[in-house]
């Protein structure tokens, strides 16, 4: 595949941002082939976005700094030929796939970048056709982007930067807003365009084991500015230098290793599927049987009651169909199901955002049909997504004590329970800081902060890891995790992450098109494959490695190992 | 779920016309409003304006929200031309008949509750052309016609995305809204109106950084795709103009002429049943 000349060419690239003193990018060397599919991998800050700007040209033309080396693509300078003429050669594909869906329909969307060009109309009918039919678009041409599904966006978006016969494809971190089906679709989707339509693609993201799924030719892991890897995943995932720097290696690779297993590249670890499992078959069952079973804490009191839930929005559709679960006090519940299965929707019914149009919601016993959404705010707790949706003070001590005092709690009071509470959440040292000092993780913590302080019974998070990196991720994680000990609290999370719902909750619901279609431990979710088609999940590696092994019991291996692994952090 | 004050696919034959004949219209129908005052003419423009509206198919649930915003206003309008220019009524007729004395110098005039009688209509000649034109108008399509009459392609896109966004945020605007009052900022008519009015500041500044957030995502998807890139562009959606277009834009041409010649024929702004 290898060809003498390099369609991408990094020499001694260093590379600072006007704001900053350090360089985010120092002497990096890279080629890379026509042909070749590379995923570039790293933590948040690690030089992996602007490294991608450098091939888009963002870098130096929309961001400003200071650029030294050389860098050619398709024997072009970037910065010579600047953001337009590289968006002819380069297609790049947001993470935000809402962002990057600028048109009202998807027809028009196909045809923003032949508009720009100044295209003739006849033409632009001609290649949005075209681009449709590959995609397979056609039936939602006139679509607006509300009325997609975010595969769907996803392909929108492919298909605007396919409309200019580019040669490259940039992909900045795909996976994000995707749920794990989707997500594993699209890296098919990017597999099958590259072979059919002769292009060279760059991949960059950290959920190494989703990109993993098809083959990648070779990996660079990224940390602090510089290139600390350059290999074929099969060599990477036999060494250790991905969880050296904070990247999260696949589970299976994860579990073999906590085996005992000594990997090596000719068994072919990229994918679990085609991996020669046999040289590590006996240490993996000969670690099942001495893995220690997951202690159960069993609570009988029961904090929320939902029964016969039914809402929707106008006749057409049931988003909440006949659902009906109870949550224990003290439970951590990972709410899941892929995008626009009601999983937004229930949260809302519970908190009083919306009324429901049939069915019971019980709090402590208690029906609550009756409680404004204020009320209900008094015990049970919602933090949106992004905290920028929810701080609106300037200083962090203002904005968590902004519930208490607009619920009129004397002055002292306040203060003392905000400090309380800044302790807990690990941010009484920055009590007097201006919020924008804060880091993005931080900033979660404060609107969390400011939930607690109210001293809710229940707590819903809104996807609280989406977009984070494994250290970010871990980072929030422990936090709530570390909440769950100190005080008395039941929390309901709604999420995309099959990592985090088998690593850290009791309990997952599993949604489909309305209806509560599991109530299970994460691990007999993850390991259930009918369950997890009809989902949209991704079932965990975890079973297919226990499946080659010969255990039985896919569900209580992945359990084991899960337990096994909180216990060595 | 019908959205506030936004585009909705329909095949109403107002919906059929181009952007560029309801831009034109929307812009003669509000000058002739704004120039005239007279009263018969004004009646016509309600009649004229309410079968549109019919024709349109435009949903209550669509506009309520701004429809009465707009009243507000308009009262808070007529009672304050009442109280700073109680005989304005009498200036222009050039007549005065009391009905009744309020108080101090302020007496309740025929003339005066005529003038207003004029101003309120006004309202409604011009709101149900405004809920209309946005209504029913592809933003798209209205940025390609603005183009073609000259407009540059980044005023008239800019425009388009805006409208294209309106949806976007008026979500961000609820979810941010119900999660402030599950935090126990109250936002519902309960609260006092001061703290209401302080509290939206919980809702305008998330609402604001997540807003700007999302334009810097937006722009630079923009620049990467190549807008700006040339002085022209064409429009996927650009549609020639047809007969029932040529049609529509005579008519409005010919009502605002027909309109003004009516009101001026006199000298005189205003329809005098004083005389």
């Amino acid at each position: 595949m290898v060809e003498n000349a390099p369609i991408i060419e990094f020499s001694d690239v260093s590379f600072k941002y006007r704001a900053q003193q350090e360089p985010t990018l120092k002497n990096i060397n890279l080629k890379i082939y026509p042909g070749e599919k590379i995923l570039i991998a790293g933590q948040s800050g690690s030089g992996k976005s602007t490294l991608a700007h450098c091939l888009n040209a963002l870098i130096p033309c929309s961001y400003a700094g200071d650029m030294s080396g050389t860098l050619r693509v398709c024997g072009e300078e970037p910065n010579k030929l600047g953001v337009f003429g590289m968006s002819q050669i380069v297609g790049t594909v947001l993470q935000d796939t809402d962002g990057q869906f600028i048109a009202l329909t998807v027809a028009e969307d196909l045809a923003f970048a032949l508009e720009n060009d100044n295209v003739p109309q006849e033409e632009m009918f001609q290649k949005v056709d075209e681009v449709s039919e590959k995609l397979e678009l056609k039936p939602f041409l006139g679509n607006a982007p509300g009325a997609l599904s975010g595969g769907q966006k996803q392909r929108v978006s492919l298909g605007g930067v396919m409309a200019c016969d580019v040669k490259i494809l940039l992909f900045d971190e795909p996976l994000a807003n995707l749920d794990p089906a989707t997500g594993k679709k699209t890296i098919s989707l990017i597999d099958d365009i590259m072979h059919n339509e002769d292009m060279t693609v760059v991949i960059i993201e950290h959920r190494l084991e989703d990109v993993l799924y098809k083959d990648v030719d070779r990996v660079i892991l990224m940390d602090g500015g510089r290139i600390i890897a350059d290999m074929h995943p099969d060599e990477l995932l036999c060494s250790d230098v991905l969880t050296e720097n904070g990247i999260r290696e696949p589970l299976y690779i994860s579990a073999l290793k906590a085996a005992g297993a000594k990997l090596s590249p000719d068994t072919h670890p990229q994918h679990i599927e085609t991996m020669d499992i046999a040289p590590y078959k006996d240490a993996v069952k000969k670690w099942y049987h001495e893995a220690k079973f997951p202690a159960s804490e069993k609570n009988s009191e029961t904090l929320l009651e939902v029964s016969h839930l039914k809402y929707s929005y106008d006749e057409s559709r049931q988003v909440i169909d006949d659902v009906s679960f109870e949550i224990k006090k003290g439970e951590m519940i990972s709410l899941v199901g892929k995008n626009g299965a009601g999983k937004s929707t229930l949260a809302s019914l519970i908190c009083g955002f919306n009324k429901p149009d049939g069915g019971v919601i019980k709090l402590s016993g208690k029906d609550i049909a009756d409680l404004s959404i204020k009320q209900r705010g008094e015990k049970i707790g919602y933090v949106m997504q992004s905290p920028n949706q929810m701080i609106s003070k300037p200083m962090i001590f203002d904005e968590v004590s902004l519930g208490l005092a607009s619920r009129g709690v004397p002055e002292d009071e306040i203060k003392e329970k905000v400090n309380e509470i800044l302790k807990i959440c690990g941010l009484y040292p920055f009590r007097n800081w201006p919020v924008s000092a804060l880091s993005f993780g931080q900033k979660k913590r404060v609107s969390i902060a400011s939930i607690l302080v109210m001293e809710p019974e229940l707590l819903i998070l809104d996807e609280p890891t989406a977009g984070q990196d494994y250290r970010h991720y871990t980072e929030i994680m422990e936090f709530i995790h570390d909440i769950r000990k100190k005080m008395p609290i039941t929390i309901i999370m709604i999420t995309h992450d099959m990592h985090l719902m088998l690593e850290y909750t009791d309990r997952a619901l599993v949604l489909t098109d309305g209806k509560l279609l599991m109530n299970a431990s994460p691990a007999e979710v993850l390991t259930d494959n009918d369950v997890c088609d009809r989902a949209y999940l991704k079932r965990t590696s975890l079973y297919d490695l226990s499946v080659k092994c010969g255990i039985d019991d896919a569900s209580e291996f992945a359990a084991r190992f899960i337990e096994d692994e909180r216990r060595r952090k | 779920m019908s959205k506030m004050i936004s585009y909705e696919k329909k095949n109403t034959p107002i919906h059929k016309l181009s952007g560029f004949t309801k831009l034109l219209f929307f812009i003669l129908w509000c000058l002739t409003s704004a120039l005239t005052f007279d009263t018969r003419m004004l009646l016509v423009m309600i009649v004229i304006g309410a079968a549109i509206y019919k024709i349109a198919d435009v949903k209550w649930k669509q506009v309520s929200g701004v429809f009465l915003a707009v009243m507000f206003f308009m009262v808070i309008n007529l009672v304050c031309i009442f109280f700073f220019s109680p005989y304005e009524g009498c200036k222009i007729y050039n007549s005065r008949t009391d009905i009744v004395h309020l108080f101090g110098n302020y007496t309740l005039t025929y003339q005066q509750l005529f003038y207003e009688f004029n101003v309120f209509i006004k309202y409604f000649t011009v709101i149900p052309s405004i809920f209309i034109f946005l209504v029913t108008t592809d933003p798209s399509e209205l940025a390609s016609s603005m183009n073609g009459i000259g407009v540059p392609y980044t005023i008239s896109y800019a425009m388009e995305i805006t409208l294209r966004y309106i949806p976007d945020i008026q979500d961000e605007f609820h979810k941010i809204k119900n999660a402030q009052e599950a935090r126990g900022i109250e936002m519902s008519s309960k609260g006092r109106l001061l703290d209401r009015i302080k509290n939206t500041a919980a809702i305008i500044f998330p609402l604001l950084f997540s807003t700007m957030e999302r334009i810097e995502v937006v722009s630079n998807a923009m620049e990467l795709r190549g807008f700006g890139k040339k002085k022209k562009r064409t429009w996927y959606s650009q549609r020639p103009l047809k007969a029932a277009d040529k049609a529509a834009i005579a008519f409005s041409v010919g009502f605002f002429v027909l309109t003004m010649i009516v009101t001026y024929m006199d000298g005189n702004r205003f329809f005098n049943p004083f005389v």
